[in-house]
């Protein structure tokens, strides 16, 4: 291997990755906190017995599901300006289509969760005389969430790692500006190695944390 | 109230459906070489041996862990300089792509081997048989039949992960797409349809996968995901 | 219609308003009927419970005797039938199909009507994110709307009384499944219902735990609470209640006081059934 690794020009421009990173970390929890609750209502949908909710929410999920996000992504930014009379920035459609991926895949999670519940449990808030959405708020959804927390949180991670697809409509995040220093300063294999690395560092520990949140409601089950 | 018009996407139907025949290539390479990839490098982790275990698991963690485009764009602008070697777009695609499922893929390995219960590798030993060959005769047969949908699922996975190669120019058809929105100014058309073609591609697929888990499961097996 | 409230037999000053009017049944059951999908399991069934009435609901398996105890809070909704609670019919009556008479029920009738008739349930279905406190203060809060304080010493009385004060801060995972059946009760008994449904109680529970569970019931009969109590226990049974209802086939098929149906049963499957169970002595 001929190459002289140099990392200065990477090093010597903070503020472009400092400007990624905050980009990153901006959309991620815009699609985090969007995902989830939307997941939370898509996941009450798909439980519900009720025809016109069910459907419209399980098409929802299918359709969300079964097309790459970047598709959705790019027909946030290309196609629906053509619809509506409002411009669509970068961040709009980039957020947009990863939080409704984020909304279905989570929505199943939830949906799954609350489906695990057993039935003695409404039975036990019924026979109280708990309303349908009293007995989900307090007894119901409190066991169920912590059985999802895993799942979630591998969701999240997930989520944090499209956040690199919003670099497809020149979103300002840390792999746009990777392109940015490989661009100005023609040094591709430090730039991007250095958001590689970056990237890893942040989201390894959150890894092998979620491995031990699992780990930990399997012995407690 | 806005026009549609499907016309130009029927008259350049070519270029959409060279696109999928890209990804679909695309995919088709990743699966063939990820597939034995990914099983050498879940036995390599399970080796006993840290030497070997360890450089496994950590490719397989940073694969698992970095996000694809990255690695993408890693592989098409970094390694070619690196290893002065020129790559064309398909190359560098199937290698990020192999590599990328490789790593996931031996997590699902590992997973159905290490399901498999312990005493029949002990049995197979106990008949005289190498650990080799009992992995080979004894284990992996087993754990191959648990693993099928979970293989299928990352399988869909990946489908939905070349497309990202649409950002490094390789002519798949979500790049296609893009030729053909910017070439006719029908973007909403040209999306709407190219988001159908996925959807009905990988819906298909699912289903198929689904009929395949639940006909497992009848039959007594149990899976892993 | 005379109505008087007082605490009939109650041995504290802690009692619920009883309704001591004796005309108009606390429960009157009418022509009941449930049917699962083909299958018929109640075929039509009258009962008459006044206050203070202790009933105990013997049968064999599948002879729908869980499934009339669920209708009666609506856990089940009945395919046909007419179901009075202290004089007031629970749905609305309208015309149905073919001549028949089609009852609906609204959720937020039949809420009120579970706030009125309390259920323990075999598998005791303790919430087990809460604590024994918080379990037996939940009706009370999300249901009455009481403020925390008060549902909290509420709490802690029905506790009490079914001798588990001191467990009020342990979860459900850590309670024997007597203790968690007298949780149950507790819990059942914060409501303050004028009826009380048993469903196997003792069911579920390792044959030392059942005395303990059969004690605290044995309690609240002696307070004149109005009780209807669905198990295997036939010489519990004998003992407690002061009539006996035996199920067959949907339809009860005798029913007296114990002396009547457990010592000299009339029906030929009353007495097979008692024989198989007869390991009780008087």
């Amino acid at each position: 291997m001929n190459h002289q690794w140099n990392f200065d020009a990477v090093w010597d421009n903070p503020e472009a990755l400092l400007a990624g990173a905050a980009g990153t970390l901006r959309i991620f929890a815009i699609c985090l906190v969007l995902g989830l609750a939307l997941g939370l209502l898509v996941g009450l949908g798909r439980y519900s017995t009720r025809k016109w909710i069910y459907l419209p929410t399980s098409a929802f999920v299918e359709f969300f599901r079964n097309t790459p996000v970047l598709v959705q992504i790019l027909w946030f930014y290309f196609a629906l300006p053509m619809l509506v009379p409002f411009e669509i920035s970068p961040l709009m459609a980039a957020a947009l289509g990863i939080s409704l991926n984020s909304a279905a895949f989570s929505g199943e999670i939830f949906r799954a969760g609350i489906q695990s519940i057993e039935r003695g449990q409404w039975e036990g808030a019924q026979a109280l005389g708990m309303r349908h959405a009293q007995a989900m708020r307090r007894i119901i959804l409190p066991q169920a969430i912590k059985r999802m927390l895993p799942a979630l949180t591998n969701r999240a991670i997930e989520i944090f790692k499209m956040s690199t697809l919003a670099s497809a409509v020149a979103y300002v995040e840390l792999l746009q500006q990777g392109k940015l220093i490989a661009s100005l300063n023609y040094n591709p294999i430090e730039a991007y190695t250095v958001i590689a690395l970056l990237f890893f560092a942040f989201l390894y520990p959150l890894v092998q944390a979620t491995y031990v949140l699992e780990r930990r409601m399997r012995r407690g089950d | 109230m806005y026009q549609w018009d499907f016309t130009p996407i029927l008259a350049n139907s070519g270029m959409l459906a060279a696109g999928l025949l890209n990804t679909l290539k695309l995919t088709g390479t990743a699966l063939a070489f990820g597939i034995p990839l990914g099983l050498a490098l879940a036995l390599l982790r399970l080796s006993r041996l840290r030497s070997v275990a360890w450089p496994a698991g950590f490719l397989i963690e940073f694969f698992r862990t970095t996000p694809p485009l990255v690695q993408l764009f890693w592989f098409f602008f970094a390694l070619p300089i690196l290893i002065q070697v020129e790559m064309t777009p398909f190359i560098a695609a199937s290698l990020t792509f192999s590599i990328q499922s490789a790593a996931f893929f031996a997590e699902v390995f590992r997973a159905g081997i290490v399901s498999i219960d312990r005493g029949q590798s002990e049995a197979a030993r106990a008949l005289g048989m190498s650990g080799a060959q009992a992995m080979r005769r004894v284990i992996l047969p087993q754990a191959v039949k648990r693993m099928i949908p979970a293989f299928m699922e990352r399988s869909i996975e990946l489908m939905k992960t070349t497309t990202l190669v649409a950002t490094v120019s390789y002519a798949d058809l979500l790049f296609q797409a893009n030729e053909l929105a910017q070439k006719t100014f029908r973007p909403l058309e040209v999306f709407t349809v190219t988001a159908l073609i996925y959807f009905t591609v990988i819906y298909t697929v699912s289903l198929v996968v689904h009929r395949v888990e639940r006909r497992l499961a009848v039959s007594g097996e149990t899976t892993v995901h | 219609m005379s109505w008087s409230a007082g605490c009939a037999g109650a041995t504290d000053d802690h009692c619920s308003m009883t309704i001591t009017d004796t005309s108009v049944p606390l429960l009157r059951v009418t022509g009941l009927r449930k049917h699962f999908g083909k299958d018929e399991i109640i075929k039509g069934i009258d009962i008459d419970v006044a206050p203070g009435d202790r009933i105990a609901i013997l049968g064999a398996s599948g002879s729908g005797k869980s499934t009339l105890l669920r209708c009666l809070n609506f856990m089940e909704k009945p395919t046909a039938g007419r179901i009075e609670l202290a004089g007031a019919a629970i749905g609305v009556e309208r015309p149905g199909r073919n001549g028949t008479v089609d009852t609906v029920y609204t959720e937020r009738e039949l809420t009120k009507v579970r706030q009125r008739v309390g259920m323990v349930f075999q598998q005791f279905n303790l919430f087990p994110h809460m604590t024994a406190l918080g379990n037996v203060m939940e009706g009370l809060r999300t249901v009455k709307g009481m403020a925390r304080d008060a549902a909290g010493t509420k709490a802690r009385e029905q506790l009490a009384r079914v001798g588990l004060d001191d467990k009020a801060d342990t979860y459900p995972a850590r309670l024997s499944g007597g203790q968690k059946q007298r949780v149950a009760i507790a819990r059942a008994l914060a409501m303050e219902p004028e009826l009380l449904l048993f469903d196997e109680p003792t069911s579920a529970l390792d044959p030392e735990l059942v005395g303990e569970v059969l004690r605290t019931i044995r309690t609240l009969a002696e307070e004149g609470r109005t009780m209807l109590l669905v198990t295997h226990e036939v010489g519990f049974a004998y003992h407690f209640a002061n009539r006996i209802l035996f199920i067959a086939d949907g339809v009860i098929h005798e029913q007296g006081t114990p002396d009547e149906v457990l010592k000299n049963p009339q029906q030929v499957r009353t007495q097979a059934f008692l024989a198989r169970h007869n390991e009780f002595h008087f």
